[in-house]
């Protein structure tokens, strides 16, 4: 009798919870405001960004803002700006939030996005082992320290995985006329940033990386930054609206709020000042309204 | 290793402080996980009864389909399940995908394989000859049935031990078909794996002992239960 009521009582518990799991589960972010929040007709709106976004942090304080301001319940799918795009062109994304400006430009002229938009800008540096065998620390250009590093065949890593960084870094190499791939002093992790940065800091290797996370990971790290200014490193964020023709479940009327939201003047602004309390400087710098030429995107 | 001691430190000072996310990331891990180890048991206690106790063509294929199946890398059947919950998918008008329930759905295909498989050989270890008994003594087929899930009871419920033990702790699938949303899809395996990328070891470290703390908590119910009146 008993093991039959420890039975009963265990699944009575499973069923419960099989019941919750059906309810609406309630956002994070959506504490009940004192006037009634507006109630768009599709709230749902899944936004394709890119890793370096989520983990420094900046959706945490932008999505709940946004979600408060229009009632708009933004779900953020982090992955690289590779698969983001391949989402947006599959419909399965309402608005992109990325940072591969030749990839971006392709999915524009091949008409999969109606609108892309200019939202801010960080850098990418080159880091490796302090004591620097290739002796990259100087070099005025990224391009430079990447022929020295291939020249002295130094342990580079790459991300190796069709995100933004990784297109990035593939740029640079091609622009030299080199072609890494294959060779044993350079390895491809396939993973996201902190996961590189790590594998560098172990093996004693030089990479490319986006100063944020470089930043946040770097007590952990034996690595020094040794290349950084160059215009070709700039980092460019677009946001991009998916074109609704793919599917008629996109929120055109979503997507279009979220990129205003973005590139409002007030939202500019806190883009502008997030990160600079942690880490001693800003981490994004807000670029609404200028052209792509003038920040290299 | 101080890392370690970090992370340990980090988890007592969350756990006492009833940190709000740690609360919600906790509870979100048991509710799928348990709603889907649930549902396993409700298809695979039956299915791999089914299958101990009866004869019919084609039985071995089945049987090797299902062992096959309690070996399912949950990455590949978060790939599967997430091609058919898109949008433009079979299943899209469901809008299912980066919700709990789609988690639910690929961890339940997760376990399901491996309540079947272990039912199957708890209740194919069974003496054949009590079933024979059992009928000849008068009991009716559900009495019967019962009474030998009652007699395989230790081998069951190490079998709902490895079910749940094998959903609470994977990450591909629950990655993939929930997409890691903060206050929506957020477990506490997502949250270690985001945690170690964005560098905050010793926060991942925290979350891992919670969930350690967890799986440990329900394993002694479960453990518990299966030991009742066992005296070895």
């Amino acid at each position: 009798m008993r093991t039959v009521l420890s039975i009963l009582s265990l699944v009575a518990i499973l069923a419960s919870l099989t019941a919750a799991c059906s309810a609406p589960q309630p956002t994070a972010a959506s504490r009940p405001p004192t006037a009634a929040p507006p109630r768009p007709a599709n709230p749902e709106l899944i936004l394709a960004t890119t890793t370096s976004t989520q983990d420094s942090g900046l959706l945490d304080v932008l999505l709940p803002l946004f979600q408060q301001r229009t009632g708009y319940q933004v779900k953020p799918i982090a992955v690289g700006s590779g698969q983001a795009m391949v989402m947006g062109e599959r419909g399965e994304a309402d608005v992109l939030l990325v940072h591969a400006p030749d990839a971006e430009r392709k999915f524009m002229a091949d008409g999969h996005g109606t609108s892309r938009q200019l939202v801010m800008h960080n850098d990418f540096i080159i880091v490796g082992p302090t004591a620097d065998p290739a002796m990259v620390k100087g070099a005025k250009t990224a391009g430079q320290a990447l022929d020295k590093i291939a020249e002295s065949r130094s342990l580079f890593l790459s991300r190796g995985d069709n995100s933004g960084t990784n297109q990035l870094e593939l740029k640079l190499w091609k622009a030299l006329g080199a072609n890494p791939k294959g060779q044993p002093w350079y390895q491809e992790t396939g993973q996201g940033m902190g996961a590189t940065l790590n594998v560098a800091s172990e093996k004693d290797g030089y990479t490319i990386t986006d100063r944020a996370t470089y930043l946040a990971n770097k007590k952990y790290l034996t690595l020094g930054i040794l290349v950084e200014g160059d215009k070709a490193l700039l980092n460019v964020y677009h946001v991009i609206q998916v074109n609704p023709q793919k599917s008629v479940s996109i929120n055109a009327a979503g997507a279009r709020a979220f990129a205003d939201f973005l590139v409002a003047p007030e939202t500019q602004k806190i883009i502008g000042q997030f990160g600079a309390d942690k880490l001693g400087s800003p981490l994004f710098f807000p670029d609404a309204g200028k052209e792509d030429e003038e920040v290299g995107g | 290793m101080d890392l370690i001691v970090d992370g340990f430190r980090q988890a007592i000072a969350l756990m006492l402080g009833l940190d709000r996310e740690l609360l919600r990331v906790t509870w979100l891990s048991l509710q799928v996980s348990g709603s889907a180890t649930f549902l396993s048991l409700l298809i695979g206690i039956p299915l791999g009864t089914f299958l101990a106790l009866n004869r019919f063509p084609g039985r071995r294929l089945v049987i090797s389909l299902v062992n096959t199946g309690m070996g399912l890398p949950p990455v590949v059947v978060g790939l599967f399940v997430t091609i058919m919950l898109w949008r433009n998918g079979p299943l899209g008008l469901l809008h299912l995908l980066y919700t709990p329930m789609a988690m639910v759905i690929a961890q339940c295909v997760i376990a399901a394989p491996i309540v079947t498989g272990l039912t199957l050989a708890a209740m194919q270890s069974l003496n054949p000859h009590l079933r024979l008994q059992l009928l000849a003594l008068g009991a009716s087929r559900w009495q019967m049935l019962w009474l030998l899930v009652q007699e395989a009871r230790l081998p069951l419920l190490a079998a709902v031990m490895a079910g749940f033990g094998g959903v609470i702790s994977e990450i591909g699938a629950s990655m993939m078909v929930g997409g890691n949303i903060l206050g929506q899809t957020r477990v506490l395996t997502t949250a270690t794996v985001m945690e170690t990328s964005k560098g905050n070891f010793a926060l991942a470290i925290a979350l891992s002992i919670v969930l350690l703390l967890l799986v440990y908590a329900i394993n002694l119910v479960l453990t518990h239960i299966q030991q009742q009146g066992r005296v070895p």
